[in-house]
């Protein structure tokens, strides 16, 4: 859901937005958003969606949360990706008479699609292994049925692992479980990662300029 | 009319002034660009050639700070009239740059990648369209067995013509020509001469180029350029035989620039 919005967010500020004092005004407030840490993500996620939209501790708020989250990544990579298309395909298209919108939509942003998407699940991957935002806004620390999409309380695996870890007083009893949501935890990272990587090297074999 | 064209004047130039920011590069350029001919624009490096070229078809318009003054009338038209859309302007005056740019797409969506989003016309269309466009361009015999392939196997000089004959896939009136040649060996620049001589039957080109004799074999006018001005423009023959400026007949002669 971020992926969208952060890629219109960059189309926005590398190819219409003339580059003055407000576009790099926009990208320092970006970029400063990036290093935040995450549990400020998780106190907004609270404050914003929970309370204040009156979502409740739901899934649907730590998602959105973790939207937030990772949009500064994603309009990073995503700027990153378009100005690496070279600009001689912009003039070419152009040139030919093809409007603007359009040589974004059909050479720009094809061009920078593997760069697009390697940086956004990265960023995914990130969201995959914080725990304060959901802390806040959708986790509980152990529930025994499946969450019901979109408005139920879940259980985060990082949140998990640590709630295991540190409270309870059979922590040695419960390592086999925590070591199996570990597992879980990595793979699934693990597992994202791999994805960019395939994407980056499929698509970069494709494109060579 | 004041702005009526005649019959063999295409684009005309009025007291052009040219700004990036706050550096003129262009000083009150006034001049006629004939049908149907082909008209070459020589000068020293940094006279402002390419920047009037990429004028004529509002391509300068994507660059920050860049500013115009004048006007540019294309068969009678102002293009830099504020009601004038620069896309439909630069579907009418086509142009071709100095590097090969091709699309990294197949040949056959190279060609056709500008009538598909400009016009509603049909796949048989495009395929008709495409043989034709690579049959002005010469390029079809060597292309035709692998439309389907990456135009990014092709060689330089095979990539340039892919670039024509994308150009020419849009039907423009006039072919801007940004020293198309500089990047190819010597048989290529001779294929693409040839072809500048059989297109003008059709086309208008304007074209820059460094090469004098080029210049002097392909060209029907040539305009010289120093720092901004235009210095003389005349028949070539005349300008490469008997100029009636001094600068020019340095330059020619290779006594400067
Ligand atoms: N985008 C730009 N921003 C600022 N100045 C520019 C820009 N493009 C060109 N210039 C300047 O404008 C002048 C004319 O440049 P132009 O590219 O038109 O020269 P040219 O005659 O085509 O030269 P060459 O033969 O080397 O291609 C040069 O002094 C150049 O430095
Ligand atoms: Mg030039």
């Amino acid at each position: 859901m971020a992926l969208p919005l952060g890629v219109v967010a960059a189309i926005y500020l590398t190819e219409y937005a003339k580059q003055g004092k407000i576009v790099r005004a926009i990208r320092v407030g970006v970029n400063s958003l990036a290093g935040v840490p995450s549990v400020v993500f998780g106190l907004f996620g609270l404050g914003f969606f929970v309370v204040f939209m009156n979502f409740g501790s739901y899934i649907l708020a730590g998602a959105l949360t973790l939207g937030i989250l990772i949009l500064p990544t994603i309009i990073g990579a995503s700027e990153e990706a378009l100005k690496g298309v070279p600009q001689t395909f912009r003039e070419a298209s152009l040139a030919l008479g093809v409007s603007k919108w359009l040589t974004i939509w059909k050479i720009v942003l094809p061009s920078a699609l593997p760069g697009i998407l390697t940086g956004s699940i990265l960023g995914i991957s990130r969201a995959a292994g914080e725990t304060a935002p959901i802390m806040f806004t959708a986790a509980t620390f152990f529930t025994a049925k499946l969450p019901q999409p979109i408005f139920d309380e879940v259980m985060a695996l990082p949140y998990h692992v640590y709630v295991l870890a540190t409270s309870g007083t059979h922590i040695e009893e419960t390592r086999p479980l925590q070591f199996g949501t570990v597992l879980v935890l990595v793979a699934l990272v693990l597992g994202v990662d791999l994805i960019a990587i395939v994407i980056r090297s499929y698509m970069g074999r494709k494109k060579r300029w | 009319m004041e702005n009526a064209p005649s019959d063999t004047e295409i684009i005309k130039t009025k007291n052009i002034d040219f700004y990036y920011g706050t550096f003129k590069a262009l000083t009150d350029i006034t001049m006629t660009f004939e049908k149907n001919k082909v008209t070459a624009l020589i000068g020293p490096s940094g006279c402002g050639k390419s920047t009037l070229l990429r004028l004529l078809n509002r391509m300068n318009d994507l660059i920050d700070g860049a500013r115009v003054e004048g006007e540019v009338l294309f068969e009678g038209m102002n293009i830099y009239d504020p009601e004038v859309d620069p896309v439909e302007i630069r579907r009418r005056i086509g142009m071709v740059f100095q590097k090969p740019n091709p699309f990294p797409k197949s040949i056959f969506n190279n060609i056709t990648y500008g009538p598909r989003l400009t016009s509603t016309a049909n796949k048989s269309a495009l395929e008709a369209l495409a043989e034709q466009s690579l049959k002005q361009a010469v390029l079809w015999e060597e292309a035709k067995d692998i439309l389907g392939r990456s135009a990014m196997i092709l060689s330089g000089g095979q990539q340039q013509r892919l670039c024509i004959a994308r150009a020419l896939a849009m039907k423009p009136d006039v072919l801007l020509m940004d020293e198309p040649t500089s990047a190819l060996d010597p048989i290529s620049t001779a294929k693409i001469e040839e072809l500048i001589d059989e297109l003008k039957k059709t086309y208008t080109i304007i074209i820059v180029t460094h090469n004098m004799q080029q210049a002097a074999r392909i060209s029907d006018k040539t305009g010289f350029f120093y720092i901004g001005k235009l210095i003389e423009y005349n028949a070539t023959e005349k300008i490469f035989t008997n100029p009636d400026v001094k600068q020019t007949e340095d330059y020619i002669t290779g006594r400067f620039g």
